[in-house]
């Protein structure tokens, strides 16, 4: 795994020191709130309603279990014992005092872990498949790709203020795995012949304006990626908006130029920018590179999980949700679900970190990712090993067999915590999961992604699930539209609004209307809900959800 | 009193612990609603949101929340600040979260 440079170390450290001082003067008063601020969400400190909320990277979203067990740390010393994490690979933690960060940067330090470049118009924590390095379809780990991103941008002097953040995402897998269409830029690992490059998109994302990103160019060679991508930051810094915080993102700056005339902008800039790059960062490339190699895997005869399969009823609905295939045929990608019906989806107690982090120890060579489905997964476990890792995960409470189905939905923070909020998501997320699992559906219904965001600001991916659920505020009370046919992966698509919103208690039964119109009008259980969108068109859905049936009929 | 006038509150969020607070008539900081004082004229409410800026090193984001005037107390007008006053709304099931039930510390400064 990858661990700290010296540099890296260092500079870490001393941006701890940096933020320790600035406390005591902001505590002081030598330091105002207006000069405070952004030195406070430079270093992962957001001001919620409750709390100072604390985003931690987890870059690329993999985590050795040392550094699991640093973050349980943090929740039991410092919050109130669970973390929050998001659909970008973060955890946050929601109950944070500003007198105790310096000490919580500090103790996250120690495991190599930091909360910069979590906030602010600079290059965000890029996202990759949870999958990388292990799953069985990669044409290629994006982690060294994602780690040379991260070296070349953290606190390049160019990119700490553009017009707006920046979010990237690789994909190594034709899956994809990492919703790179809605992000600013989206890289894709393909091959071309013998040799491999990048797919690179740009322009997309959620938000007040969704919109799913174009492609920039349809094969970079590798050697190539890092001016490229500086040629697109230098064109956005050069025709990005700064004027309107709300069209400063690349998806506006892209749409309101047009790809074509973006697409020769870039092109102009990286052959400035091209002869800059003399193989120096090839040099690092090639360094980073081993840090991500396959731990040597063990091999087992799998027969046992051949067994379990057929004796244990509750383990094979486990493994059907929960194991995907491994390069290494002998192995799996196991998904541990983080969203056990009732439960705060995204939430994970420090006693359930440790529990996960030891399971990584004995089963998944101290190897941890977090998805952007806010789940956890240990990326390379023998199938021998199966059954009595299944049978560790029931003890701790973290066995739900729901992966992919209606109940493993994402949620944002919402209401509860969010200062930027019109409307709760978690306790809604919580009601939708605990109504599907009272009724008995959810194996019935199969895979369908479901979406929450608390405000127009769309954390919660609420676009792109194949049921979107925005909440608002309607005159002083919670009001919630639902969308449909939103998806993400190869097939992304942004969903539709159906209509006039439902208040909060109404939107359980308008998801049970709906869903239950999906399984009498689906052709059979292997016609997923979007299939079945597709086949009929939006008609049968909204009347459902608006409880016309009768008149339909 | 101007009829038209919707009576305010002044809140902000404590400076070191984030926590809400509100500004009471005696000029300290408390964390239940039910002891701000309640702003009934517009001149009056100007007046003391400047003098509960004056407290940088205490409380942060100081400003006025418009509420009703209830028995229990004043009650916010907005979802959002009634939110704010009451907490989050899910009893976090964890177990991890049986801290929730720390002991109530009082903010007065
Ligand atoms: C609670 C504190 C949070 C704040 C203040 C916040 C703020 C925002 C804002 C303002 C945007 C809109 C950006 C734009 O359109 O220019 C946004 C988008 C987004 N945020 Fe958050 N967010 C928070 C939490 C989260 C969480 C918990 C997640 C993951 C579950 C998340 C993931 C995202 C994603 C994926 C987007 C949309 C993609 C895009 O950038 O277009 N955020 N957030
Ligand atoms: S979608 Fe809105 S409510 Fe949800 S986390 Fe983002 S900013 Fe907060």
């Amino acid at each position: 795994m990858y661990e700290y440079s010296d540099f890296d170390e260092a500079f870490v450290r001393n941006r701890v020191a940096q933020f320790r001082d600035q406390v005591a003067r902001r505590l002081d008063g030598s330091l105002t709130e207006e000069e405070f601020r952004p030195l406070r969400l430079m270093n992962g400190l957001y001001l919620q309603l409750h709390a100072y909320m604390l985003r931690v990277a987890i870059p690329y979203g993999t985590l050795s279990s040392h550094q699991m067990r640093a973050l349980a740390d943090v929740a039991d010393r410092f919050d109130r014992g669970y973390g929050h994490f998001t659909t970008r690979q973060n955890i946050q933690f929601n109950w944070i005092k500003l007198t105790d960060t310096p000490d919580i940067l500090e103790r996250l330090a120690d495991d190599g872990l930091h909360a910069i470049q979590t906030s602010g118009n600079c290059i965000r924590n890029v996202t990759t498949d949870a999958f990388a390095g292990a799953a069985a379809d990669e044409i290629e780990d994006p982690r060294p790709y994602a780690e040379l991103i991260r070296q070349w941008s953290s606190d390049h002097a160019e990119f700490q203020f553009l017009p707006r953040k920046f979010k990237i995402a690789i994909t190594g897998s034709p899956e994809d795995r990492a919703a790179i269409r809605a992000h600013d830029v989206g890289l894709q690992l393909i091959r071309r012949g013998a040799e491999t490059g990048f797919r690179v998109l740009v322009g997309g994302g959620l938000g007040r304006t969704p919109m799913l990103a174009p492609e920039l160019r349809d094969f970079l060679p590798k050697a190539d990626l890092l001016p490229y991508l500086e040629a697109i930051l230098a064109a956005y810094n050069l025709i990005g908006r700064r004027d309107n915080k709300y069209k400063a993102r690349i998806k506006i700056t892209v749409f309101e130029t047009g790809i074509e005339p973006f697409r020769d902008l870039v092109e102009q800039e990286f052959a400035r920018i091209r002869p800059q790059f003399t193989g120096a960062d090839q040099a690092l490339l090639a360094e980073i590179t081993p840090h991500f190699a396959l731990p040597d895997l063990v091999a087992k005869d799998p027969a046992a999980f051949a067994a379990a399969r057929t004796t244990d009823p509750a383990f094979a609905a486990w493994a059907k949700q929960s194991v995907t295939d491994h390069k290494r045929p002998d192995h799996a990608v196991v998904t541990i679900s983080v969203k056990t019906p009732g439960e705060e989806p995204g939430d994970v107690s420090a006693r359930q970190m440790r529990a996960v982090a030891d399971l990584a120890d004995l089963h998944g060579y101290g190897e941890l990712r977090i998805s952007h489905m806010q789940n956890i997964v240990l990326p390379h476990v023998a199938r021998a090993d199966l059954p009595a890792l299944h049978a560790a995960l029931r003890k701790v409470g973290l066995a739900a067999a729901n992966v992919g189905l209606i109940s493993d939905m994402i949620a944002c923070p919402g209401m509860d915590y969010c200062a930027l909020a019109t409307a709760r998501s978690i306790p809604l997320a919580q009601e939708i999961a605990q109504h599907f699992e009272t009724l008995g559906l959810v194996e019935t219904i199969g895979p369908l992604p479901l979406k929450i965001s608390g405000c127009i600001n769309a954390c919660g991916h609420h676009h792109l699930g194949a049921i979107g659920i925005l909440g608002l505020d309607r005159a002083g009370a919670e009001n919630y539209q639902i969308t449909l046919g939103g998806a993400e992966g190869p097939e992304a698509a942004i969903g539709e609004k159906m209509g006039p919103g439902f208040a909060y208690d109404a939107v359980v039964p308008a998801i049970e209307r709906l869903v239950r119109a999906y399984l009498a009008l689906r052709l059979s259980a292997d016609e997923s809900f979007l299939a079945a969108l597709h086949r009929l068109g939006r008609e049968p859905f909204r009347a459902a959800l608006y409880d016309e049936a009768q008149d339909a009929a | 009193m101007s009829r038209s006038f919707v009576p305010k509150v002044v809140s902000a969020n404590d400076l070191r612990a984030g926590h809400v607070v509100y500004f009471a008539a005696s000029g300290d900081w408390v964390r239940d609603i039910a002891e701000a004082e309640v702003l009934t004229d517009e001149a009056e409410a100007q007046l003391r949101l400047l003098s509960a800026m004056g407290h940088p090193t205490v409380a942060v984001g100081v400003y006025l929340v418009d509420v009703t005037q209830e028995p229990q107390g004043p009650v916010p007008v907005a979802l959002r600040e009634q939110f704010r006053a009451r907490g989050p709304s899910i009893r976090p099931t964890k177990e991890a979260a049986a801290k929730e039930a720390a002991p109530k510390e009082s903010a007065n400064v």
